[in-house]
Formats: C-alpha cells, structure tokens, sequence
C-alpha cells in the first residue's frame, strides 16, 4: 500500500508532494514548477505509449482560448478568477488519477514529469486543446467503423460494455447541461438577491416608523448574507458537481478510445492473416511456376508473418484482457469518487443551510421588537 | 367555512404541500384549446378554506394551521365584526376568467336575508371601486385598492414551454413539471382569490364605507352586474381615473401645504411609494430565480434517475439516493419560493397599492385645498367689482367646509393606516423568518439523512 499525494497550487502550477513512501522517488516530499503545457505533453507521451496497451489515460483539462486570454491581460474579474481555479483544481484532479493508476505511476514519463527540475517544453500540444482531443477519439471511432470484416464476439461483454459507455457518456452530457443551467439560476439569483437587499435598505431608510424602518435594514442585512450563501453554493454547484461530470465526460471518451484501441489490436490481427495468407498463395504459385530462387525468399516472408499472426494474436488478447482489467478498475474508482464528490457537495450544502437557519433566527427577534 | 367540492382528498391543508388547498378538480376543458398549439386546458374547481381570525374554534381544528397563515397574509383584523362576514369560499377558473362566489353572513337590517352569495367577476370589482373613488363623499377617505386582474400570463408561458418540451422529457419528469405548473396556476388562482376577498373585507370593516349602497347591490343582488357597470363606464367615462393618474404628483408636490402633519405626510408618502415600487419589482425578480432553481431539480432529478437505471455498477445506488434527494429538494425550494412571494412580494405589492390610495386622497385634499384658494381669489375679485359677492361668499364658505371636512377625515384615516402597515409588515415579516427557519431545517434533515446513507454504504 502506498500514498502518493499531489496538489497542484496556483499560479505558477507549482506540483507539490506529500507522504510518498515508493522507494522510487528520491524523497518524501518535493515541490516542483510546471506550466500547463507541460501537463498536456505528459499527456500526449502516455497516449502515445499505453494506446497499444489498452489502459484508459485520464485526460488533462481542455485548452480554453477566452479563459487563458483574459488571464494573461491580468484581468482581475471574477470569471477570470473562476477560471483559474477551475484549471488549477482540474489539473490537480487529472494528476491524482494519473498517480493513482498502478501502471501509470511506474511509467519514467510520470516519474520525471513529477520529479525532474525542469522540463523541457512540450511541442506539439495543438493537438490536445479540447477540439484536437475529441478529433484523435473521433478519428479511431472512424477507422473501427469503416472496419470491412465485422468482429465475430463470442463474448458479448466488450459489445455490451461499449454500448453502455455510450449511453452513459450521452446521460452524463445530459445532465452536465441541466446542472450547468442550475449554476447559472443560482448565480441569478445571488444578483437578485443582491439587488433586493439594496432596495430594502431603501425602504428601510424611508420608513418614518423606527422598530419596522430598523427591521427592514436588519431584512437587507439577512438578504445580503443569503446573497453570500448563494453565491457560495453556485461555486459549490459548479466546482464539485458539474466539474465532476465534466471529468466523467472525458473520461468515458477516453474509455471508448481504449476499446476502439482493442478494435485496432483485433483488426492488425485481421490484416495480417490475411497477408500470411496472399504470402502463401504467392508461395504456391511460385512452386507452380518453377521459379526456386524466388522461393526462399517467400518461404522467409511466411515464416516472418506467421511469426506477426501470432504476435498480434497474443498482443490482441493481452489487449483485451487489459481493457476489462481497467474497466473494472474504472467503475470501482468511479463509484468511490462519484460517492466522495456527492458527500463532499452535499455537506457544503447542509452547512450553508444551518448558516441560513442562523441568519433568520437572529432576525426574528428584530421582526417580533416591530411595535 | 370548509367547503368541500367534488372528490377532492379532504382532510387539512397540504400537510407542508404547496399551500392549503384542501381539494383540487382538475378537469380537462370540453374544448381544447387550439391557441398556441397548447395541448391541454384545465378548469380548476378550488375549495378554499375560509381564512380568517374569527373562524369557530371546531372549524380551525382541523384546518392546518401553515395553510391557514399562507393564505391570510396581508389581511389583519379583519372581519371580525360579526354583524358583517364576507368571504370568498370557491371561485372557478375558465380560460382565464375567474368566478368568485361572494357569500355574506349579516346581522343587519339592511339586506334582505341573513345569509347569501353571489357570483361576480373581476370587472365587478373594479366597478365597485371606482364608484366608490367617484363619490364626493368619500373624498376624504382612503379607498382600498381595487384588486388586480387575474394574471395567468407565467403559468400560461410555463404550460406552453412544457408542450414544446414533451418529446425530450421522461414521463417522470414531465409529471413532476406538470405537478409544478399545476402548483403554479393554483398559486396564481389562490393569490387572486384572497386579493379580492381583502377588497371587500377592507370595506366591511371600515365604518363609513360599509354602509355604501352600491356596497350593499355587489353583496347582495343576485342577478349580472354587467348592465350597471356599462352605465357607469357611460357616466364617467373613465376620464377621472386618467386624471387622476397624471395629476396628481405635480398637483400634490406643488400645493403649498398649511398644515405641518399633511406636509409631513406628502413627502413621506411620495418617497416611500417610489422606493416600495422598486422593492416589489426587486423581490418578484428573487421568486422567479428560486423557482427556476426549483425546475432546474427537477430535470436533474429525472436524469439521475435515467443514469441510475441503465448503471449496473456500485455507482448505482449513489445515484439514486441523489436522484431522490433532489426530488425532495426541490419540492422544499418550490416552498421556499412561494412563502417568499406570499409574505413578502404580495406584502410589498399590497402597501404599494394601498400607498397610492393614500396619495389619492392626498389629491383629492390638495384639490379641495386649490379649490379653496381660488375661490378666495374670486372673492377678492368680487369684493373688488362690487358684484355677486354672496355668491362668492357662499361658494368660498363650501369649499372651506370641504376643504377641512377632507383634512380631518384624512388625517384619521392617514393615521390609521399607518398603525395598520406596521402591524401587517410586523406580522408578515415574522411569519417568513419563521419560513425560512422551518424550510432550511427540512433541507438539513433531508440532507443529512442521504449524507448518512450514502457514508454507512
């Protein structure tokens, strides 16, 4: 058992480290200085290696053009705030996944991203802003599609899983939206209750009969804390709800990728059977034709492919064993996450609800005094 | 007076449901309506519990006792005074049109029988209104104001958004919308119901008012008014009313005031109808943003519940207690919502209102006042011709009798009015702390029971 902890702290994306005990790395704990880009060449490494493995990679947080923008204009607002900590918590969670995967932790890459002074800046990470992610997972989808010979399933497992995936994937984009729309009333109705809270101080202030003119300030008062309260539960709404789903969103994508990624394994497999099997027409007809120089040659390259068919067997079915490995690792991870965030937001919630108890139970006394 | 209507559940209240309805008939209308592509049309049939103070002990037993302070919210101390009880028990609401059975228990000499109703329709109300407005002698009194019209306009829109939206919600979620319009339109129903009952209790329980003829036929005669509102439009034509809205401020602000009480009480009353207007308009805004959230629960409760169906995984579970717990939570902030609107934008909306029949009678005095004034200069002028100078005098001795007959008047009914607003605003703003305390202690317990299940999984 071990515990590799990480956070990621803005805003230079400083990587901190707490409590390893892996022998692996030189210390127990260790900070270290990365630039979003890094984060995405990291990413870009493990897809290129593990896609033939079969593992689900969790993507990084999509490259956003407006957000980054107005941060680098130094903007101060609160949309620029908002998204800076929504980076910065994203890229924390989508290092603790990767650090989390038994497989992944073992990989030089991970091991010099998180230790390694300094790194040498990533290229080519056009590829991995949200539209270049989506097309890389689209362009495998393709070629499965446009596969000619249909894979026979004897177990309808992967079929069945694949279905599924989408499905949920479909639901989750679904609720996404809806809880997206909740943010956004929320947020509404902080600035109304802000607005409402501004007016009855007015009122109160105009109020010629003093204990109600003093109520109606002490009404303005509550409703300016309720302003807080909901402005406090909109970040609580988007944060851990709508950010969780947003992760489960990428990640589904990336676990269809890895089946499509056993769709390939099978497929090469396909490719090269039938390769050995022109080879060894072409041998035939060469025994036919009596021409024993061009013999050999294409007794080598049976030899040689017979070898592949076999090699692609075996990386086929290692292929799909790792899928359903990593499937079932998924959900277990899922559940325990999705449990987690749900208790995490749901606490934020009743505690926002006992502050709110507390507000009104302070004005009802100023509401009775009215005489 | 607990009516019971057709094979609506009895029983009290809504036991914390979305306010003290005892029965609801919806019915399909014979025709469907064909506007808008809207699919549907109900007829509500609404039994409302009678809802005021003086209701007999046996009675108030058995009506729950949050629906009965829901309803009664900016009515205080009225009809209480048993020689004339007024109240509106059901009203029926067709395309729009509202209904309002009147029923009156009298002890007085003055009407025929002891006990009657009648149906009448928004327009008579507005009728009795303005003749009221319209008679000199009650210039110096403080006219409740007339109740709006039935506004169905945000359930309507609601209903039509729901048609639209069918095909991309599950059954489930399409009931529960369906329940929440249903729960919208009858708010809008109740609101109307006691905004028109407060009218005419206004006027029975003030002293002069309740004495008025035309009072009397509204109450008790039992045939259409419409004939007599059509004479009356005939009468006055309307044009009082538009004078009085354009006149008035430049006419109340301009005066020069003698009394120190009434200039007190114009500036007081000018700067407070402005700042409550905006207070109104504000807090409307606030309830909208609630229910909106409240909607917003019930979609994300629905799909929960479709993610929950289809996963096969421990995550199962998780997701249907969350799915289950917005259900809960929205029904809670739908609550919120609507205590809100009730104790404090209908509040604000009332005194908005009755703060303008205030400034109305403030008109009228500063007109008596301008009357006054310039037949003092007729009489100077007179004076100066030598002509007609007991006619100037007699007129000039009038309009003084008016003139201070209106100030003494008002300054009572100002006086009184100003006793009643600390008293309803006291008593509402007690009963939405109290509200909110019972709603966000609901929330708590719902909150903390799915937290528990969901950590002893």
């Amino acid at each position: 058992v071990f515990d590799v902890d990480v956070a990621v702290t803005n805003p230079e994306k400083v990587v901190q480290f707490k409590d390893t005990s892996l022998p692996m790395f030189r210390s127990k704990a260790f900070t270290v200085r990365r630039r979003y880009s890094d984060f995405l060449g990291l990413y870009e490494k493990l897809s290129v290696k593990q896609s033939l493995l079969g593992c689900i990679i969790p993507p990084p947080p999509e490259k956003s053009v407006v957000g980054m923008t107005k941060v680098k204009v130094g903007m101060d607002d609160p949309s620029s705030v908002e998204f800076v900590e929504r980076r910065r918590a994203a890229l924390e969670r989508y290092l603790q996944r990767v650090v989390s995967h038994p497989s992944l932790l073992q990989d030089p890459d991970v091991r010099e991203f998180l230790e390694r002074e300094e790194l040498p800046r990533a290229v080519s990470t056009q590829a991995l802003s949200g539209a270049g992610f989506l097309k890389m997972i689209n362009k495998a989808s393709d070629a499965v599609n446009k596969m000619t010979i249909k894979m026979n399933e004897s177990d309808t497992w992967f079929e069945d899983k694949f279905q599924e995936v989408e499905n949920e994937e479909q639901q989750l984009r679904k609720l996404h939206a809806l809880v997206d729309s909740l943010v956004n009333h929320r947020k509404e109705l902080c600035g109304n209750t802000a607005v409402f809270a501004k007016s009855m101080a007015m009122l109160g202030n105009s109020e010629d009969n003093t204990a109600l003119s003093r109520a109606l300030s002490q009404l303005a008062e509550v409703e300016d804390k309720m302003e807080q309260l909901h402005q406090e539960q909109a970040a609580s709404d988007f944060f851990i709800f709508e950010e969780l789903l947003a992760d489960y969103i990428r990640l589904l994508g990336a676990m269809r990728g890895c089946f499509d990624q056993r769709m390939r394994a099978w497929q090469r497999w396909q490719e090269a059977q039938s390769t050995l099997q022109k080879k060894r027409e072409a041998e035939a007809k060469l025994l036919w034709a009596n021409k024993p120089d061009k013999l050999q040659q294409a007794k080598d390259e049976i030899t040689e492919w017979e070898a592949r068919v076999t090699q692609y067997e075996r990386d086929f079915d290692r292929v799909g064993m790792t899928v359903r490995k990593e499937v079932l690792r998924f959900e277990k991870e899922k559940a325990k996450d999705f449990k987690s965030q749900i208790i995490k937001y749901l606490e934020a919630m009743l505690q926002s609800q006992q502050r709110l108890i507390k507000f009104w139970e302070a004005f009802l006394p100023e509401a009775k005094a009215i005489a | 007076m607990f009516h019971e209507v057709g094979g609506g559940g009895g029983g009290g209240g809504g036991g914390g449901g979305g306010g003290g309805v005892t029965d609801l008939t919806v019915r399909q209308g014979a025709n469907q309506s064909a506007e808008e592509g809207a699919s549907w049309l109900y007829t509500f049939i609404i039994g409302v519990v009678g809802l005021f103070v003086d209701l007999p002990p046996t009675m108030t037993s058995s009506i729950d006792e949050s629906s009965k302070e829901k309803m009664r919210s900016v009515s205080v101390d009225l009809n209480h005074d048993a020689s004339l009880l007024i109240d509106i028990p059901d009203a029926l609401c067709e395309r729009d049109k509202v209904k309002f059975t009147v029923h009156t228990k009298t002890t007085l000499s003055s009407f025929q029988k002891p006990e009657f109703s009648v149906p009448r329709q928004h327009e008579d109300f507005i009728w009795l209104h303005d003749t009221l407005v319209e008679t000199e002698d009650y210039a110096g009194l403080i006219i409740p104001p007339a109740p709006p019209k039935p506004d169905f306009e945000s359930p309507r829109e609601k209903m039509h958004k729901l048609g639209e939206g069918e095909a991309t919600m599950t059954k489930d979620e399409y009931t529960k919308m369906k329940q929440e319009l249903e729960a919208e339109y009858l708010a809008v129903f109740k609101k109307t119901v006691q905004v028109h009952e407060v009218f005419l209790q206004r006027l029975s329980s003030h002293p002069t008012l309740s004495k008025d003829r035309n009072f009397q036929i509204f109450l008790e005669y039992d045939q259409d008014l419409s004939v007599r509102r059509k004479n009356a439009k005939e009468m006055f034509g309307g044009f009082f009313k538009n004078m009085v809205k354009s006149a008035d401020e430049v006419l109340i602000s301009g005066i020069k005031e003698v009394d120190d009480f009434f200039e007190q009480e114009k500036t007081f009353l000018l700067d407070y109808y402005s700042k409550i207007k905006d207070s109104t308009a504000k807090a409307e805004k606030m309830t909208r943003a609630h229910k909106n959230i409240a909607d917003d629960y019930i979609h994300v409760s629905a799909t929960l519940n479709s993610l929950s169906a289809d996963d096969s995984t421990a995550n199962k579970k998780h997701l249907e207690k969350l799915a289950d717990l917005f259900e809960k939570l929205r029904k809670v902030e739908g609550r919120v919502a609507s205590d809100q609107e009730l104790k404090l934008t209908e509040l604000l909306r009332y005194y908005m209102r009755d703060i303008q029949a205030a400034k109305d009678l403030l008109y009228r005095r500063a007109r008596a006042l301008a009357d006054y004034e310039n037949s003092n200069k007729a009489l100077d002028k007179a004076r100066l011709k030598s002509k007609d100078i007991p006619q100037a005098e007699e007129h000039q001795q009038h309009c003084l009798q008016k003139f201070d007959k209106l100030s003494e008047s008002g300054k009572k009914e100002l006086t009184s009015f100003k006793g009643r607003r600390v008293v309803a605003f006291r008593k509402n703003l007690i009963e939405m702390a109290e509200l909110e305390i019972k709603h966000a202690k609901n929330n708590v317990t719902l909150l903390q029971g799915c937290i528990d299940q969901l950590k002893n999984n």
